[in-house]
């Protein structure tokens, strides 16, 4: 059967790994291409690579990380951030990322994943989700809005339909962000997560909140989640890769263990 | 030197990573001369068969493909390369290569586990391969090891001697094909780290022939 995935996600500003990773081993924890290879022998299933750049030299570089990187791991990566157009889906695809995240872009102008996913195929469009609880409302029936600039903007879109309308404009895969619970290490939003993932027949990853194993495993059952993007607690070494997959595991979770 | 299929389909730069990082020399390409002249050929693919036979036609590939095979090249099929070796695809209602005989089927729905969970398609991350019988290129691979997959369509064989491997989503599928010096995956073993690379290797030390 299908394994649940755990996916790092490393944040990139100008071609640097932010946040200040600790690592012991050997491995230079501001270069993201170390990092990528650090966790695909480490058994990361999957790799995000968020570009928080704002700059568009900042943008060149990420190029070159994500060539860089395609060169030394084989596993999927996606690149998230910054995505506006078919043309930097392009680059990125071109310079061997698997998959693209498109988030704000994607709510001013939806028509960006149907064109993305015409010419790339849906498999590499990947929509990002930033959600924020409001309670439901009638032009916000579920409950969950969309919000952006990092939660700052309101989008007045509820979260619910944006997912499905960007499941049928061709997305592959929803990246689905809890602003409330992001950042706290309290878990994930496990309400949310369940909501989107049992309404669309794309998989869905969780993120936002994950401090400990039990979250992991929450999120991946009770929220039915298909996979568990993983910051903090695996950057800051709380856990490694193979001990989350190892108490997973054990608890019956299908992961891959093997690698 | 090795062939990979250049038809305009699919993500052709992450095959020819995966072969230049172990050290083996591949060429893109959709020249009639080089594909003949390769010791080998690689077809990855993703997107629609409707489409990616209407490309394959267009570049004359189809033929090329053909002659390739019938002069006994060892010869990988990767996704949608394994489904268009068949005779026929539902996706898009697309007659396709024939090398194999059977046809692409979509996944059921709605697609249930045994424990009556429902299962999303595509079928999109890691899965298992159990062989069902023993080939050179899968030399090295053990049952634990897992496969990274993106697809809604699996290949499905008339005839069981021409399966390989098979995967559980759902159902049980057919996830390795082949016969003779041809052989295909549905999986992406380009993507599948440590093992999917075994399998490039074995494919590249493969003469083409093993045992009925």
């Amino acid at each position: 059967m299908l394994s649940k995935r755990i996916i790092p996600c490393l944040d990139v500003r100008d071609g640097k790994t932010t946040k200040g990773i600790r690592f012991k081993e050997n491995v230079d924890i501001g270069d993201p291409v170390e990092m990528g290879r650090y966790y695909y022998e480490a058994g990361a299933d999957e790799i995000v690579f968020y570009d928080i750049t704002a700059s568009s030299e900042g943008r060149d570089i990420m190029i070159d990380v994500v060539s860089r990187v395609a060169e030394s791991i084989f596993i999927p990566f996606s690149v998230g951030g910054g995505i506006r157009s078919l043309e930097d889906m392009r680059r990125v695809l071109l310079a061997g990322a698997e998959k693209v995240s498109v988030n704000s872009a994607a709510i001013n102008n939806p028509e960006i994943i149907a064109q993305g996913a015409e010419a790339f195929g849906s498999q590499c469009i990947v929509l990002g989700m930033d959600v924020k609880r409001v309670g439901p409302s009638a032009a916000v029936p579920s409950g969950y809005e969309m919000v952006i600039n990092g939660g700052r903007t309101d989008t007045g879109l509820d979260a619910l339909a944006w997912a499905r309308r960007a499941e049928a404009l061709g997305a592959g895969e929803i990246c689905l962000n809890s602003i409330d619970a992001d950042g706290t290490q309290d878990g994930y939003e496990l309400t949310l997560t369940a909501l989107i993932s049992e309404n669309v027949t794309i998989p869905v990853i969780a993120s936002g909140g994950a401090g400990s194993i039990d979250h992991i495993y929450d999120v991946l059952t009770q929220g039915k989640a298909d996979a568990a993007l993983v910051a903090s607690i695996v950057h800051y070494n709380t856990y490694s890769v193979r001990e989350i997959k190892e108490a997973l595991h054990a608890r019956g979770v299908k992961v891959r263990m093997k690698w | 030197m090795i062939a990979i299929i250049d038809y305009k389909a699919g993500n052709l730069r992450s095959v020819e990573r995966a072969l230049r990082g172990l050290g083996l020399d591949c060429r893109i390409t959709h020249d009639r001369t080089e594909i003949l002249m390769a010791d080998r050929v690689v077809f990855p693919g993703v997107g629609a068969a409707g489409r990616a036979m209407a490309d394959l036609r267009q570049l004359g590939l189809d033929r090329v493909l053909k002659e390739a095979l019938d002069m006994g090249k060892p010869f990988l099929g990767i996704c949608l390369g394994a489904q268009i070796i068949l005779e026929h695809s539902r996706e898009d209602r697309a007659p396709c290569l024939g090398f194999i005989k059977g046809e692409a089927k979509r996944f059921p729905a709605p697609l249930m586990t045994a424990g009556g969970e429902r299962l999303k398609v595509p079928h999109m991350g890691w899965n298992g391969l159990e062989q069902t019988r023993p080939h050179p290129v899968l030399t090295g691979i053990d049952p634990e090891d897992e496969f990274y997959f993106v697809h809604g369509y699996y290949p499905a064989p008339a005839w069981d001697r021409d399966v390989i491997g098979m995967t559980d989503y759902g159902i049980r599928f057919p996830s390795v094909i082949g016969r003779g010096n041809l052989i295909a995956m549905q999986f992406h073993p380009e993507k599948s780290g440590r093992p999917g690379l075994r399998i490039l290797k074995n494919f590249c030390e493969w003469g083409g022939d093993h045992a009925e």
